[in-house]
């Protein structure tokens, strides 16, 4: 490898008046180098970005100032999930779109939790839907809607986190809508109830 | 009994494996490598499921710190150069070929366009301390506004590139209001889609995804 064999073994043989010339190893000590190779692996591989960033694609309605009352589309109650999202990463949801002036919704409280979350919500209201389909109840057109309307107080990363909830759980219609004053005035008094 | 003589062996042990090792990984991270580009500030994206993986081209990034604060770029030398000079002249803002190549090489703009000669006038490590006090590109909830100057933005490297993708790279931490200012101002150029940067994470188990991503 890097040394040479400078010994004369098996070589012609001096006489013994002849001087040996003083044998340099041409052996180098590789160490340092090595040292220098793993600083500077070390140093690219801090400052590499080998995973790139991944990205979500999103698709807000299409929103047109022209578009009539009846070209637009109008979604079931029953299909229809609402999902508010609030200060301190809480959510509340109610059935329904909510239009019914006469019966406020009844506002549930829940979290971005692993077990009995918002996922376990979603995974409910799939099921009764698929039910309700197989009664014939709804058409096979019809799909879980899930609306969802973000409070000023509410964080960007709670909005990628229930947009992520939609992937998790295979929701192809859902919508972010702002929160209107009505709404905020529920979970006012949710809020007030619950003494929080 | 004479003593069995062990051979004197050498503590020397050979490097030069060690050193192609170390330079064999050291060239392969050297032609792997891509600097991360400058931030202006320090953003920590949320996690998501989603596997789609940026491109490298054609991209308008808009990063919101976790104050809220806007910063605009898109990447390509020559399509900043046109944008900042299309900018340049519906704005008035009188800057120089020097401050307009300094747009084109620096990185994000966080200043509203009353700061922006000042800001690209400045050396490059002076950009950063503005960076850190700078108030962000100033938005608004319709394309209409005045003041809505990311509206500019947009407008004109749309102009310059139409194929720009749009992405949003916001704090977790990220108020919704800004980040709905900036949709809104999506909308109102009728751009219904685009693209938020997230942070991989797995596919929790035992869900609708998680049985597609393992189906046989």
């Amino acid at each position: 490898m890097a040394e040479m064999d400078t010994s004369s073994s098996g070589g012609h043989k001096k006489g013994p008046g002849v001087k040996k010339g003083k044998k340099l190893s041409t052996r180098i000590d590789l160490t340092p180098m090595v040292d220098l190779g793993f600083l500077l692996i070390t140093f690219f591989m801090f400052t590499t970005t080998l995973a790139k960033p991944k990205t979500m694609e999103i698709n807000m309605p299409y929103k047109d100032e022209k578009l009539k009352e009846e070209e637009k589309n109008k979604i079931k109650n029953s299909v229809a999930l609402t999902v508010l999202l609030s200060k301190n990463h809480r959510i509340y949801y109610y059935e329904g779109i909510g239009d019914d002036p006469n019966k406020a919704p009844d506002l549930q409280i829940t979290y971005f939790t692993p077990a009995k979350g918002i996922r376990d919500v979603i995974i409910k209201k799939k099921k009764m839907v698929d039910d309700m389909k197989r009664l014939g109840q709804l058409t096979a057109k019809d799909e879980t809607t899930v609306l969802i309307k973000p409070d000023t107080t509410s964080t960007y990363s709670d909005l990628v986190n229930i947009l992520d909830e939609m992937n998790i759980n295979d929701i192809r219609v859902y919508a972010i809508i702002d929160i209107s004053d009505i709404e905020q005035g529920f979970i006012k008094e949710t809020e007030a109830a619950s003494g929080q | 009994m004479p003593k069995a003589k062990l051979p004197r062996k050498s503590t020397h042990i050979d490097m030069t494996a060690m050193c192609d090792v170390a330079f064999l990984l050291l060239t392969f991270f050297m032609l792997a490598t891509k600097f991360k580009p400058d931030e202006p500030v320090v953003v920590k994206t949320p996690s998501s499921i989603s596997e789609i993986i940026l491109p490298d081209v054609d991209i308008m990034l808009l990063t919101v710190d976790p104050k809220g604060r806007i910063f605009f770029s898109i990447d390509n030398k020559l399509k900043r150069k046109e944008l900042i000079d299309e900018v340049n002249t519906n704005r008035n803002l009188g800057l120089t070929d020097q401050e307009k190549t300094a747009f084109a090489l620096g990185s994000s703009i966080g200043v509203p366009f009353g700061q922006l000669k000042q800001y690209l006038a400045a050396a490059p490590d002076e950009q950063k301390a503005f960076d850190a006090s700078a108030p962000g590109v100033p938005v608004d909830t319709s394309v209409l506004s005045v003041n809505n100057e990311l509206a500019e933005w947009v407008k004109s490297a749309r102009l310059q590139n139409p194929k720009l993708r749009i992405c949003i790279k916001a704090d977790g931490d990220a108020s919704y209001p800004n980040v709905q200012k900036i949709i809104k101002t999506l909308e109102g150029y009728k751009i219904f889609k685009f693209n938020l940067i997230t942070n991989l994470k797995a596919v929790p188990e035992g869900t609708a995804a998680y049985a597609e991503k393992h189906k046989a």
